[in-house]
């Protein structure tokens, strides 16, 4: 029978992965690069994917499956394994029943994200085996490989991708699905309840295991040698390795698919061989660290950056720079093309909040306000650019709640002038703790939930308040304002997103007042909604140029020398900038006359 | 495309634009040839109005799915200021595709920065045989601003010398059957177009 194959991204490869390895439990919470994974697991049968609230909770769902017996796959971004990090340490300890894989996505370069930390360094730091692809076929490959892993060696599995891994498209070969019955649960309190006592005894489990994962590192197949030319020898591991392939097609490579715990055996081989010996990795010296310790000298990090992701002309401008054997070095990638355009400023294009975005009122209040925002992660990060410069910080999910507590106590005297603002999503995510801290004790700041009814920033995904699940079922609707309450939040209003006026009264009554409050500003993300309704148009009678509506930075809103101008193609009517107009110049379409 | 050689194809626009279903058209052609392919997306923050890039790659054996600067057979812009912001991945002799038209990024709305004057002018300077086409404005003739992408995808194709047939299959394997007939008119007006 010939193969079925498929051109795939990696994100939709692993999730084929998993559905074919047999997985029934799959969680996660949305998170660039790695969204795509559940959204494509979802569509197959014997599948049971869901959203979690946040990562912690979707580690823990895939822990309980597991101990349950079943095969489950957990996903996130990079940042999301810092809070799932609480169960996946322990989880190292108890191991599993039914095979685990936590996919986490990386973001060398910074694509879509806060910090470019190298997750890899969670595998040694949880002692859980490490496996890195390189391409669609990789991770499809790899899920299976780390689902047996993981049942063979009583472990859950890491399989770290990067940001051109779940992005890039690249053939695979398709199987059927084996077997998913899961496996009986079996009660073991000496495995699971990790009581001290039974947790000093799993941990010399651990490092047994460790050692024998070492030994199987090296007859693994996915660790290989590649032998060509001897005088130069890479060891590279995901995304890097196919650049170097690119760029040194006749250099010995060692290619590394798992990389943690590393085969040293295969290592010392290949280095003995070799006349000069490199380790391309992004980021950390992960596995350069590794090596040295093993007594063995490579060049790594004292050439290649750790900031950024590491491009074929930054690979051949290196290796060039040191090698002896530049002839095996393709030079003709430093070769420039056509010059670029140097004698203009190219304007940059930055992202911005859409047009008729249900954020940019809010934003333009905090800015007349002068207010000190504490801001979070979402499409309302973009308060922080100009016009509206609003946003004073953004550091993790979750974080403007909490922060602007510990600002407000840093500074009593700017009581009135600290808030923070947190989507919906997020304010579920990781954003509820630190309204109970606040509430809890007593400090006067207002939490401002800006609730446009998704996950835009990741391309609306459901969550716990929107009545929807990952499969699109009904499902049940979290009440943001009775929950503030219930925390303990007296004061709580609801506002619309679109009555600047109002929003303004509200910021400025809640700001004073000397409890805890929290506004909801209401209103779904503008490309949730299908019907337009008419765009608006500029009297030009009536316009006297005052900008006064450009402070809002709409991108379907130009400043010109005769007057503003209104894009009737982007505009989407949401009236925001009509309310700023002195002169009432701006008006629905048709309701201008001439 | 000689047989041992990787083709590179760079497709730049504004999110929003209708670049993933060129590059999918052009996956699927490559495909069809029995040709590796690689295609590398970046998502997130592009969805709000950014700078997009996808890039394709095909040929005999495709490692990475990234093409290096000056190292781009063809480029194919979905708006003229990120033709030119792009310009320098085209390696010398290649091919460059504009669609002429102008999406002002939010600092130019904003005055504080100015939209280049003279693109193409600019463009053509340095790329004597640079094609401008305007693409929305054959799109709109066609019923839909949306398919400027496929008007694209039509000079595109014919300048990289695929059949007729062989592009229609691909239009029907990548395309909602709901938008067939106006994409198929619209990548045959890009096709006929004199560039």
């Amino acid at each position: 029978m010939e193969l079925k194959k498929e051109l795939l991204t990696g994100n939709e490869a692993i999730a084929r992965g998993a559905y074919e390895a047999g997985v029934t439990v799959a969680a996660a919470y949305p998170g660039t690069p790695s969204t795509e994974i559940l959204e494509n697991l979802v569509k197959y049968p014997r599948v049971y994917a869901q959203w979690s609230p946040n990562e912690k909770v979707a580690m823990e769902v895939g822990v309980g499956a597991s101990i349950g017996g079943a095969r489950a796959l957990v996903t996130m971004k990079h940042v999301g394994v810092n809070v799932a990090a609480d169960p996946l340490f322990t989880f190292s300890y108890t191991g599993v029943n039914g095979g685990l894989v936590l996919v986490s996505a990386d973001d060398p370069g910074m694509h879509s994200s806060q910090n470019e930390q190298d997750n890899r360094n969670y595998a040694k730091f949880s002692k859980i085996p490490l496996l890195e692809p390189s391409n669609s076929q990789e991770c499809k490959d790899m899920i299976r490989l780390g689902l047996e892993i993981s049942e063979q060696f009583d472990t859950p599995v890491i399989l770290r991708t990067t940001t051109r891994v779940n992005h890039s498209q690249g053939f695979v070969e398709l199987s059927d699905r084996t077997d998913d019955t899961p496996k009986p649960y079996v009660k073991n309190p000496r495995k699971y309840v990790t009581v001290p006592a039974h947790a000093r005894a799993l941990h010399v489990l651990v490092e047994e295991r460790r050692s024998k994962l070492a030994e199987y590192s090296e007859t693994v197949p996915v660790n290989r040698i590649e032998w060509a030319d001897k005088r130069i020898g890479i060891i590279t591991s995901g995304i890097s390795y196919q650049n170097v392939k690119e760029v040194a097609p006749n250099v010995s490579v060692l290619k590394l698919g798992m990389t943690f715990p590393l085969p040293e055996k295969l290592i010392r081989e290949f280095a003995s061989q070799v006349n000069e010996l490199y380790v391309v990795e992004e980021l950390e010296p992960f596995l350069e660290d590794q090596i040295r310790l093993m007594g063995i000298e490579v060049t790594g990090k004292k050439m290649f950056p750790r900031i950024g992701e590491i491009s074929q002309r930054i690979l051949v401008d290196k290796l060039l720079s040191a090698t002896a054997y530049k002839e095996l070095i393709d030079a003709t990638v430093l070769e420039d093309g056509i010059e670029a355009e140097k004698e203009i400023p190219i304007p940059l294009r930055p992202p911005v909040l859409c047009p008729g975005c249900p954020h940019r009122g809010i934003f333009y209040v905090l800015s007349q306000l002068k207010m000190t925002v504490m801001g979070d992660i979402g499409c309302y990060t973009l308060g922080a650019l100009p016009p509206l410069e609003s946003v004073d910080t953004t550091i993790c999910m979750g974080a403007s709640v909490g922060s602007a507590l510990g600002m407000a106590k840093a500074h009593p005297e700017m009581h009135g002038k600290v808030v923070s603002v947190i989507g919906d999503s997020t304010f579920l995510h990781t954003g509820i703790n630190g309204l109970v801290d606040i509430a809890y004790n007593k400090v006067p700041t207002t939490t401002i939930i800006l609730d446009n009814s998704t996950t835009a920033m990741t391309g609306h995904q459901d969550h716990p308040a929107t009545g929807f699940t990952l499969a699109k079922e009904p499902a049940n609707q979290v009440d943001l304002e009775a929950l503030c309450k219930a925390i303990g939040i007296n004061r709580v209003v609801v506002v619309d997103a679109f009555d600047i006026d109002n929003l303004k009264k509200i910021v400025k009554e809640e700001a004073e007042a000397n409890e805890p409050s929290v506004i909801i500003v209401k209103r779904p993300c503008a490309l949730l909604i299908k019907e337009r309704s008419l765009p608006y148009v500029v009297d030009k009678e009536s316009c006297i140029n005052c900008n006064k509506c450009m402070k809002i930075g709409c991108p379907a809103l130009t400043a010109g020398d005769d007057g503003v101008v209104v894009n009737t193609a982007l505009c989407t009517g949401c009236t925001l900038c009509s309310k700023l107009c002195p002169t009432g110049a701006l008006k629905k379409e048709g309701d201008v006359i001439g | 495309m000689a047989n041992d050689k990787v083709t590179n194809i760079l497709i730049v626009g504004v999110g929003g634009q209708g670049t993933i279903l060129a590059s999918r058209i052009l996956a699927y052609l490559a495909q069809e040839d029995g040709y590796d392919v690689k295609v590398s997306e970046i998502h997130g923050m592009a969805q709000r109005g950014g700078s997009v890039t996808t890039q394709v790659r095909m040929g005999k054996k495709v490692y990475s799915p990234l093409i290096s600067e000056g190292k781009a057979d063809i480029i194919l812009a979905f708006e003229r200021l990120e033709a030119l912001r792009s310009m320098h991945y085209l390696k010398k002799g290649g091919i460059m595709i504009v669609n002429d038209q102008a999406i002002e990024p939010v600092p130019v709305i904003m005055g504080l920065q100015k939209y280049p004057d003279d693109i193409i002018g600019r463009i053509k300077a340095k790329i004597p045989d640079a094609i401008a086409i305007d693409a929305l404005n054959i799109a709109r003739d066609c019923g839909n601003d949306k398919a400027s992408n496929v008007v694209l995808m039509g000079v595109l194709a014919r300048k990289m010398g695929y059949e007729w047939d062989q592009c229609m299959k691909a239009i029907e394997a990548k395309v909602p059957a709901k938008f067939l007939e106006l994409n198929k008119q619209a990548f045959e007006k890009g096709w006929n177009a004199e560039v």
